[in-house]
């Protein structure tokens, strides 16, 4: 197990949005959270790099384990869970300050681990893992934001992919983009698989079918069920996963 | 309740006749007419400072004027019309004043953006930005009575009026000019992106110099060139505490006259009108005209990216 979360609680001021969640990611395999919009699934992923406390008036308690570390414990800096735990968002957000291959080396320079010599390799490795580099080898000075939206959203793959994380969280990532570009991305998970132990949270339960081995339902903050993909929407054991993956509701 | 009105006639009731539109059109009217009224004093600004400058410039050539650094235009037997002095000074005391408002206007900004709490932001902001209301007079006043002689014990060859102590004071008086605006860029970037530098791993200052700043930067650049252009075409500060010599040189220890206080030092009537030395005066007021205006545009231009940006 990569990620191990036991009796995991966030609020926001008096709201709480997620209710006690035990859960066992396991390592280096794509693991879906699917559930109605509001169903605190966005947040989970959140308190697993701690980002969640970002948020004025978060608050949280459980536990995180990544490893056997918990990423709350009092002498950890978030700051470094998150070089471990990166992040994709819903919204492709390259920074707009910045040129294709800057945007790459971001985590690097922001972390100070950039080195001249090396970020030529550095930045042609994780274009290509991202399946971005054919597109964009001949414009690398251009802005990350010159262009489209999937692209756009490989290109912050790819720099989460640079600062070389264990684990990634992807939240909604293409729940901006047309099929084709979710197509692409989707493609590009189940490349990068193997190497990076990921959690993706989406609406889109095709999505989940396609890309994740383990699928969790989330419900009113709660974990209705957790099994592999296939048991979970082949043979759902509750009868609210079975509603919601038959669209009943949601 | 009457009955629902239908189709076109419903538009036509008969309290919305021919002089409720007429009473429309004139208030259209009244109001652009207020609006015209700060153009039409523009444009006639302009209009005067071009055909006074003509004159000038008729009797001194542009290169003198642009060339020479003597500026001896009302007194001794050979007049001399260069700009340079009044420049220098200018170019001198603006660029003391932007070295003081830039960083401390920057990071102000910083703090009240990125680290202050937001009570503590909506008290400071408004205190900045009441810190900008202070008539120049009274900064001015200040430089020459109170910063000269404090600076006096530590510079030695500090003139009683100098360049520094009008510059200083000046970057003082344009720090909530910076700072007010620079917070208004920072406090703009899309908070996706501070989400997007902490997920790397970035700590918060290493996110702030990295991603932050440089995103809200044509914004902070367009808060300085209006500092600058501010820092130019102030008057009252330089006119008291610079020491009103006209003297070419970048020694912020010495006197200097700038540009502006050699204007109020003319227009204080002792000059009779339409000689070449009440001309000067023009001359120099269309050279400050045309730098802020470049200045002005430039961040006009600047700021209107930013939009572009935000936007997309």
């Amino acid at each position: 197990m990569k990620i191990t979360v036991k009796g995991l609680r966030a609020s926001f001021g008096d709201h709480e949005v997620v209710k006690g969640i035990d859960l066992a990611v396991p390592s280096r395999q794509i693991t879906a959270i699917i559930g109605p919009s509001g169903c605190g699934k966005s947040t989970f992923l959140r308190c697993l790099n701690r980002m969640h406390e970002l948020v004025p008036g978060a608050s949280r308690a459980g536990q995180v384990l990544l490893d056997d570390t918990d990423v709350y414990a009092d002498d950890v800096d978030p700051v470094l869970v998150r070089r471990w735990v990166g992040m994709v968002f819903q919204k492709p957000n390259p920074f707009p300050s910045m040129s294709i291959k800057d945007n790459v080396v971001a985590g690097l320079r922001l972390t100070h681990r950039y080195d001249r010599k090396d970020a030529p390799g550095v930045i042609e490795r994780a274009l290509r893992q991202a399946a971005l580099w054919d597109e964009v080898k001949d414009k690398l000075n251009d802005p990350g934001t010159s262009l489209s939206g999937g692209q756009q959203q490989r290109l912050c793959i790819a720099r989460a992919l640079a600062v070389n994380p264990d684990v990634i969280l992807l939240d909604e990532p293409c729940s901006a983009l047309d099929p084709i570009a979710t197509a692409r991305i989707e493609e590009l998970l189940l490349e990068i698989r193997r190497d990076y132990t990921m959690v993706i949270v989406t609406h889109n339960m095709g999505q989940a079918q396609r890309v994740a081995e383990h699928t969790a339902f989330f419900l009113q903050g709660e974990l209705v069920e957790f099994d592999t993909t296939a048991a979970l929407f082949g043979n759902p054991r509750d009868p609210r996963t079975a509603d919601y993956i038959a669209g009943r509701f949601g | 309740m009457t009955a629902p009105a239908v189709g076109r006639t419903a538009l036509h009731t008969p309290t919305r006749g021919r002089a409720a539109r007429w009473y429309e059109r004139l208030i259209e009217l009244g109001l652009a007419g207020c609006g015209m009224t700060s153009i039409l004093v523009t444009i006639g600004i302009v209009v005067i400072l071009a055909h006074e400058s003509k004159d000038f410039f008729a009797q001194v050539s542009l290169g003198e004027f642009l060339g020479s650094t003597k500026w001896t235009p009302i007194i001794g037997d050979h007049r001399s019309y260069g700009v340079w002095p009044l420049l220098s000074a200018t170019l001198t005391t603006a660029a003391i004043a932007l070295a003081v408002a830039i960083p401390l206007g920057l990071l102000a900004a910083i703090y009240l953006s990125e680290y202050a709490a937001p009570r503590t932001r909506k008290i400071i902001k408004p205190a900045l930005e009441l810190l900008a209301g202070v008539p120049t007079i009274v900064f001015g006043y200040f430089a020459i009575t109170t910063l000269t002689p404090a600076l006096r014990d530590y510079i030695p060859g500090l003139a009683g009026g100098n360049l520094l102590s009008a510059g200083l004071m000046m970057g003082i008086m344009i720090v909530p000019l910076v700072a007010s605006l620079s917070e208004d860029a920072i406090y703009a970037v899309p908070q996706s992106l501070r989400e997007a530098a902490a997920g790397l791993g970035g700590g918060p200052f290493e996110a702030i110099r990295k991603v932050i700043v440089p995103s809200a930067w044509s914004g902070i650049a367009a808060a300085i060139t209006l500092a600058a252009s501010r820092a130019i075409g102030e008057t009252m500060i330089v006119a008291i505490a610079a020491g009103n010599e006209a003297r070419f040189g970048f020694d912020p220890r010495q006197p200097g006259q700038t540009a502006t206080a050699y204007i109020v030092d003319i227009s204080k009537g002792e000059t009779p009108h339409g000689s070449v030395a009440y001309q000067t005066i023009f001359a120099v007021a269309a050279m400050l005209f045309v730098m802020t205006l470049i200045m002005n545009v430039i961040s006009h231009r600047l700021s209107r990216r930013l939009r572009a940006a935000a936007r997309a």
